[in-house]
């Protein structure tokens, strides 16, 4: 099963090499919103300062989302999804190997947003394994959450404006638990941020087990 | 003779239309069978059900013995489609594309070369992109990546289609060896002149039925 895992992730993540649209669109992309809300809060460093958390986590769903369209896109363009289900890779690898390359992705994108709102925001790290951990389970979450509702979409002929649709508020707790863990390791909330870092890995975790479940059924009725 | 594809009274509806209207058809091992009709009579639809991307709502449906009704995923890995669309990866290179489908069939990645070869794609293309070939190229690969799985059952929808002469002669003594080698061959395709040389038999399709068949040639 590991190789199959390997096998998907690998072809994703060097068509994305190939393509170049994680770093040279998205990341960019990304920066670009942490730039945009530095102007809608006027520039003002204590409000950037307690709302870096979230605002971090935001461009993270925006960013992410585009990786998941771009996905599925591949998948979808020149009729490869009547390939990628002939394939005789079982489907719960294509689940956890289309997930492991977004993963590897959405990291890339969090590395390039990471300084950035360090930079723009003024945030100072108070404790660096909480900020790592939530990063960790948060990214997790984002990755099976996206490929589970990513094959439902991509189906559709609406699936560019869908997947968001869907996306957005299935992903809406972790955007809070995550908002909230990394304002603990900013130093600006007094809350237990661990408490909200394993909430992203337990979200992770049930979304892992139903994709792995359900994935071969998304897959044949998309 | 073994039966390779079974259908009885096969009904399948796609976006609310019967597209396969209470077909019957039954295609023996090494058989190349040509499906010809208008466009909408259900030779894509056909071909789609054989591979189990259909499915099936009322009838029998046997494909390499597997029972569609029951499990229309099993003959998959004994199947190559090829459809209207190349299934490639634009992005990947020429070789990366088809070890990735080598892999993903379970094929051995030893064979890549050589059907890489046998379709007579150059070796110098083999490191370039695939959105940099043209039309002709990139089927050329695709019908490479169906060849590497080395198929039971070929299933090929308007195979010949931006082809030129050579691709063409190619692909239809890649057909006749599959053929002889002990697969089955069922390509859709508009072409009379096909039947003459390469098929042993021409299904002409209208409604979603069974409408001419010649048999064996």
């Amino acid at each position: 099963m590991l190789h199959e895992v390997l096998l998907i992730a690998r072809k994703d993540l060097r068509v994305e090499w190939r393509s170049k649209v994680t770093l040279g669109q998205v990341a960019p992309m990304g920066l670009l919103v942490l730039v945009v809300f530095a102007f809608a809060f006027d520039a003002n460093t204590r409000l950037l300062e307690l709302g870096a958390g979230g605002l971090f986590w935001v461009a993270v769903l925006f960013g992410g989302t585009l990786l998941i369209q771009r996905a599925f896109e591949v998948e979808t363009d020149d009729g490869n999804f009547d390939a990628f289900r002939m394939s005789t890779i079982r489907a719960p690898s294509l689940f956890l190997g289309k997930s492991l390359g977004i993963f590897i992705q959405v990291v890339l994108l969090e590395l390039v947003l990471g300084p950035g709102i360090v930079l723009l925001y003024n945030v100072r790290i108070d404790d660096w394994l909480l900020l790592l951990a939530a990063a960790l389970g948060g990214t997790l979450a984002f990755s099976v959450c996206g490929v589970l509702w990513g094959v439902m979409a991509a189906g559709t002929r609406v699936r560019a404006t869908l997947l968001p649709l869907l996306l957005v508020p299935i992903l809406a707790p972790v955007l809070l638990a995550g908002s909230r863990a990394f304002e603990t390791a900013f130093g600006v909330r007094a809350e237990a941020g661990w408490t909200w870092a394993s909430l992203m890995f337990v979200i992770a975790a049930v979304h892992a087990a139903v994709g792995m479940g359900t994935f071969g059924f998304l897959l044949e009725e998309s | 003779m073994s039966t390779v594809v079974d259908f009885q009274k096969v009904v399948a509806v796609a976006g609310g239309f019967p597209v396969l209207a209470g077909l019957d058809i039954e295609i023996t091992k090494g058989e190349i069978v040509h499906l010809r009709g208008s466009n909408g009579v259900g030779k894509t639809s056909f071909l789609r059900a054989c591979a189990g991307l259909l499915q099936i709502q009322n009838g029998d449906a046997t494909v390499l013995g597997f029972d569609l009704r029951d499990d229309r995923i099993a003959p998959r890995r004994y199947i190559g489609l090829l459809g209207h669309e190349n299934h490639l990866y634009k992005d990947l290179w020429v070789r990366e594309h088809l070890e990735f489908r080598a892999a993903a069939v379970g094929a051995d990645q030893h064979d890549v070369e050589a059907a890489l070869q046998r379709i007579g794609v150059s070796e110098r293309l083999w490191a370039v992109p695939i959105e940099r070939l043209s039309a002709g190229q990139r089927r050329r690969v695709a019908i490479a990546s169906v060849l590497v799985g080395r198929p039971q059952l070929w299933l090929l929808d308007e195979p010949h289609a931006a082809l030129d002469r050579e691709g063409r002669e190619v692909l239809d003594e890649i057909l006749i060896d599959a053929a002889s080698s002990g697969a089955t061959v069922v390509l859709a395709s508009h072409e009379r002149d096909l039947s003459k040389s390469v098929t042993s038999r021409v299904v002409t399709l209208r409604g979603g039925r069974l409408w001419e068949d010649s048999g064996a040639a």
